[in-house]
């Protein structure tokens, strides 16, 4: 019996990431333009780098309340209520902030799933859907999306994926990879099959502030909707804090009790640093957000149209920070694809399988980058598509 | 148009091609908006800011605090014409407070800067006072931080 015999098979079930192999080739070259991060090029603003500082100097460097300080899940309550039509949470028992949204959805998938129980996950998605799914000994139901539907899961596709043992729908709208959102009322449809079948559904708003057309609906904010739902959201994204690790989930007293139940037991708390940080962001970075909103609007529309005039179909992406192009009519797989490209332009970007099988055939590409970055990856882009791609196929 | 003199002010070396994918508008029609911007003089000059210590050139600078009377009919605009017209005066503003004028001048050498202050400056009709302060380091400019230290930390691939 090798060491490697004593993993649990759980952990040995979970495919390898798609993502980590790619990494480790591009990490080594030089001269790469990176569309594969999927973190905003931001730095977190200035007044809250600055208010942590200040709240270091003060000497706030002890635990939390398991839940996290109350003036913070206070004004995530406040800030919740004022965005979602008056959606309203007890910040005493229906709040609790994690160490990003990663933690939420470990908690929430430990907190709910007995052993069996069904997810339904619409894909392509986040890459920890799965895995955090089969961690709490649930089974992941994979919910194929198209292109031609816009990534939008429809009610139909989920009804053909139900079965006795379904418990959860996990949405990730707006989506990564896709920049997909549901418009409200594809989601008045899918919260209305999600009651009929008595479904909890985990929702990843991590994107929210990322939507380009209209107004982000909360699903929690739905009719009948709120004690159903586990809302999971954050600051990674919205304020450029990917690396301060803070998020948190709001729903029912029991489904909130459960997980931090957990929390408590294996995280504590989150940092207290970061939710200083993420204090002063939600008393002040309204404007800060808006900034880096409008930004990412600007080069959304920039990439959508270069790559469309390089020859990519191309979904219009309406939300988060990525694009979705096909690359099926170039013959190569996604992994390929990326792979053939990153040799010869040097442009760093993720196949579309590594976000579900649904994704074969298309790459994402992340817009977070500077714009003379993103108009230097076009060229490159062009070029291979013009001169190396054909040499490719041949 | 807000939009198209924001893209400007950040970076004025983008071509119409550039700022119509960005702004979803016709590459012409921009290019016919920014002749206009600049006959009026909304645009009123596209500057490049220089780290001239980074170059290897000398440059001194200086704060320049003034106190003037008010002349009648004019107020502190004749005075201020008469001290902006000097090339040495990179900017000149009209402040509220105990000055009334703060200028700010460039010279080659030190030396450069205090003879002009006190031989054009000071002796000018109506100048009270001045007060120089020299610039020992400059930090930040224009909204552009010097020498920035900020850079892009990310892992090249992140899901």
């Amino acid at each position: 019996m090798t060491w490697a015999d004593r993993i649990s098979p759980t952990v040995k079930s979970i495919p390898p990431s798609g993502i980590r192999r790619f990494f480790d080739i591009a990490a080594e070259m030089e001269d790469v333009i990176s569309l594969g991060v999927g973190e905003p090029d931001f730095i977190t603003p200035w007044h809250i780098r600055e208010s942590c500082i200040h709240g270091l100097h003060l000497g706030y460097t002890s635990y939390t309340s398991n839940a996290g300080l109350l003036e913070l899940r206070e004004e995530i309550v406040r800030k919740i209520r004022t965005d979602f039509d008056g959606l309203t949470y007890n910040p005493r028992t229906e709040a609790l902030v994690t160490v990003g949204v990663s933690e939420a959805l470990d908690l929430a998938m430990r907190a709910i799933l007995s052993p069996g129980d069904e997810v339904l996950i619409p894909e392509p998605c986040y890459v920890s859907y799965q895995a955090c799914t089969l961690l709490a000994g649930g089974v992941p139901v994979p919910v194929a999306t198209t292109m031609e539907n816009n990534f939008q899961v429809t009610v139909k596709q989920l009804e053909e994926k139900l079965t006795s043992r379904t418990k959860v729908l996990l949405l990730g709208y707006p989506n990564n990879p896709t920049g997909a959102i549901l418009p409200r009322q594809e989601l008045i449809a899918i919260a209305d099959f999600a009651k009929r079948n008595d479904l909890i559904v985990i929702s990843d708003e991590i994107y929210s502030s990322l939507t380009y057309e209209g107004q982000h609906t909360c699903v929690a904010s739905l009719p009948d909707m709120k004690d159903r739902t586990i809302l999971l959201n954050g600051f990674s994204k919205s304020h450029a804090m990917t690396g301060w690790r803070i998020g948190y989930a709001l729903g029912n007293p029991d489904f909130i009790g459960a997980m931090t139940k957990i929390h408590q037991l294996t995280m504590l708390c989150a940092p207290i640093t970061a939710q200083l940080a993420a204090l002063e962001a939600l008393q002040n970075g309204d404007s800060s957000v808006q900034k880096m909103v409008a930004e990412y609007d600007t080069r959304r529309r920039f990439m959508f149209k270069g790559l469309r005039e390089i020859g990519l179909t191309c979904f219009e992406p309406k939300g988060a920070f990525y694009i979705f192009p096909s690359i099926k009519e170039t013959g190569l797989t996604s992994l390929q694809f990326a792979e053939e490209l990153l040799k010869a332009e040097r442009v760093a970007l993720v196949p579309g399988d590594a976000f579900g099988a649904c994704g074969e055939g298309f790459i994402r590409c992340s817009y977070a980058a500077s714009l003379a970055k993103l108009t230097e990856a076009l060229e490159r882009i062009d070029r291979f598509m013009k001169t190396g791609l054909p040499r490719l196929v041949k | 148009m807000k939009k198209l003199l924001e893209l400007l002010e950040k970076d004025y070396t983008q071509t119409p091609e550039t700022l119509s994918k960005l702004l979803g508008r016709p590459a012409e029609e921009i290019a016919a908006q920014i002749r206009q911007l600049e006959a009026e003089k909304i645009i009123v000059k596209y500057h490049t800011i220089v780290n001239w210590e980074k170059a290897g050139e000398d440059v001194v600078s200086a704060i320049i605090t003034v106190r003037i009377t008010p002349q009648r009919e004019v107020g502190f605009d004749a005075i201020a014409e008469r001290i902006y017209r000097f090339p040495e005066v990179r900017n000149l503003f009209l402040l509220s407070g105990a000055f009334d004028l703060l200028v700010m001048v460039e010279g080659r050498t030190m030396k450069e800067v205090a003879h002009f202050v006190s031989t054009k400056l000071a002796t000018i009709e109506g100048v009270i006072s001045t007060t120089s302060h020299f610039v020992l380091k400059k930090y930040k400019e224009e909204g552009v931080i010097i020498e920035d230290r900020e850079k892009d930390r990310r892992l090249v691939v992140t899901p």
